[in-house]
């Protein structure tokens, strides 16, 4: 099903299925928003302007949980339309990392972040930014799931009923569209008025990941989405992040090595608040530049 | 006596100390209802829910007082509950850490503890001595205030059961704080919170001593809450205490109606909060 997009935001669909990888029109992706995704890491950028595949790119970016320096001073560029995964020991700064992208911190008095997150050059740090229309572009999963005490139906309409108001079939349709996005729709198309917490914990991951997509974010925050997960609900997510990574810029925080080096497309590799190595996957995971990459991903601690 | 058999020695004891302090407990709860039973059940009838409290010597009911008790209950609840709420949602929601907080919480607690007849006072100096009369606006009043602390410290508990990532989730979204608390949080802890309005109902519904400084009592039919006003405990307070026998037997019956209610409010709590475990 191809959901028409015609949303208030003005977000255009791509109607894109299947191999989308390395198939995408340059048109298709100008439109969306100005941001090219080439297949080949090298840029054509020429066709939608300068630093077109950068999404997210992070200015020395340091983070505090009241007075502890949790991150140090982090530079990277996130592509947009690709995976990337953080990985790294406990408390290393992964998810705080992640956790910057939607400043979801700010619920909690004390946490505060320095330097720059440019989305699409603008400094989403900045105190003028609204957090809840940044949210709305970047949609983020947790590691447990979390879904909201009502129905299937109202999980997944409650974010949506937040920037838009639509029809009651429109609903319909942006809700069957979500669930199917998110490959939960043949399971609960019969019982959308049952409660979202009666579902097993699997169902539960995609409904909160149906729940994020329904609001068209851009970007994907997932904080370590399968880790409460079974393998089978653990492999459907993947092949989901699979999925949307055509359409979405995901970015996934992960303690499991192999689920990184399958999902993947970009790996940064942290270690004590600081950023030791950023690459594509397939050289993090087999050619890694630092001695400490190296000896975390063939096991030697974490 | 090897470490083994001592710990099983122990442990049958432990049981049976605990199974006793049970028995002991349920013994007279098991009195105390059989004796209402006993003694309430012959003299409720329909007169008592359609007659208002008579003169010693002649026929009546307690309709004024039960009619009394609902609006006294009722206002207490609508007026205490709000507030309470809003207060706990403070304390859980914006003043978790907070030292203003921690001193609300404090002072709560003592309120909590207060006894009710210090309330009782308070209210008449505040409002009955001011006013001139007694009134149900008064025992309302004091009844509000002793709904307030329970509600507070209810809703505090439930919300702080609330996971972290569930108020995450929701502000992740882009909900706006109120929205997160409206329509997620309070949603979670709706079975809790009313589970705790109808304890609170259940406590206030047999206060005596905050209404005999408050709405005291009427021996008419009287729906004015500006007035003085029947209730059933203080009917009962008053016609057990008297040498009449037939307000003995009302103020039973009178008792075995509280009783039952506060019971059923009780049973009907706990089957909510049964509900919401399941949930």
């Amino acid at each position: 099903m191809a959901y028409d997009g015609s949303s208030a935001r003005g977000r255009v669909d791509l109607r894109l299925t299947g191999s989308y990888k390395r198939e995408q029109t340059v048109e298709g992706e100008c439109a969306r928003q100005g941001r090219v995704a080439e297949a080949g890491e090298s840029a054509e950028q020429a066709a939608c302007g300068s630093s077109a595949t950068t999404c997210i790119e992070v200015r020395d970016l340091s983070f505090f949980y009241g007075r502890y320096q949790a991150l140090q001073a982090i530079n990277l560029e996130l592509q947009a339309r690709r995976v990337t995964a953080f990985i790294g020991p406990s408390g290393c700064g992964k998810s705080t990392l992640l956790r910057t992208f939607n400043r979801i911190y700010e619920l909690y008095p004390g946490q505060y972040a320095t330097g720059q997150i440019l989305i699409d050059g603008n400094n989403i740090l900045d105190k003028r930014q609204d957090l809840n229309l940044l949210r709305a572009r970047v949609g983020m999963v947790f590691q447990k799931p979390t879904p909201f005490p009502m129905s299937i139906y109202d999980n997944i309409a409650f974010g949506v009923k937040l920037y838009q108001r639509l029809s009651r079939y429109d609903m319909d349709e942006r809700v069957e569209w979500a669930l199917r996005k998110a490959a939960l729709w043949e399971e609960v198309k019969d019982k959308l008025k049952q409660s979202g917490t009666l579902l097993s914990g699997g169902q539960q991951q995609r409904l909160c990941l149906a729940r994020a997509v329904a609001v068209k974010p851009e970007i994907l925050l997932l904080d370590e989405p399968a880790s409460a997960l079974d393998p089978i609900s653990t492999l459907k997510i993947e092949e989901l992040i699979e999925e949307l990574k055509g359409e979405y810029t995901i970015i996934i925080v992960t303690h499991n090595m192999q689920q990184a080096a399958r999902v993947s497309d970009y790996t940064a590799f942290m270690y004590l608040g600081k950023l030791v190595e950023f690459a594509g996957t397939d050289t993090i995971f087999t050619r890694p530049r630092e001695k400490e990459t190296e000896d975390y991903i063939t096991g030697r601690y974490g | 006596m090897s470490l083994y058999v001592r710990r099983r020695i122990v442990n049958a004891l432990g049981l049976a100390l605990s199974m006793l302090a049970t028995a002991f407990g349920l013994f007279w709860l098991g009195w105390l209802l059989w004796t209402l039973v006993a003694q309430g059940l012959p003299w409720i009838d329909l007169s008592v829910f359609s007659q208002p409290t008579p003169p010693p010597g002649d026929a009546g009911g307690l309709a004024n007082a039960i009619v009394g008790s609902l609006l006294l209950t009722g206002s207490g609840i609508v007026i205490g509950t709000p507030i309470g709420i809003l207060a706990g949602t403070y304390l859980s929601e914006f003043g978790r850490k907070t030292r203003f907080a921690a001193v609300v919480r404090f002072v709560n607690d003592i309120l909590l503890s207060a006894p009710s007849i210090v309330i009782g006072v308070f209210v008449y100096e505040l409002v009955v001595l001011r006013t001139g009369h007694f009134s149900g606006w008064a025992g309302s009043m004091a009844l509000a205030l002793i709904v307030i602390p329970i509600a507070v410290r209810t809703t505090e508990d439930m919300l702080c059961l609330v996971p972290v990532s569930l108020r995450e989730a929701a502000a992740a979204l882009g909900a706006p704080r109120w929205r997160v608390i409206f329509a997620v949080v309070y949603r979670a802890s709706r079975a809790g919170i009313l589970t705790g309005v109808l304890l609170a109902v259940a406590r206030i519904s047999g206060e005596t001593a905050p209404l005999l400084f408050t709405a005291l009592n009427n021996q008419f039919w009287s729906l004015d809450m500006g007035g003085a006003l029947a209730n059933l405990p203080v009917v009962i307070f008053q016609f057990a205490m008297s040498p009449y026998e037939d307000w003995q037997h009302l103020a039973w019956a009178g008792a075995l109606l509280i009783t039952g209610g506060i019971l059923t409010l009780n049973i009907i709590a706990r089957v909510l909060g049964r509900a919401r475990n399941i949930e």
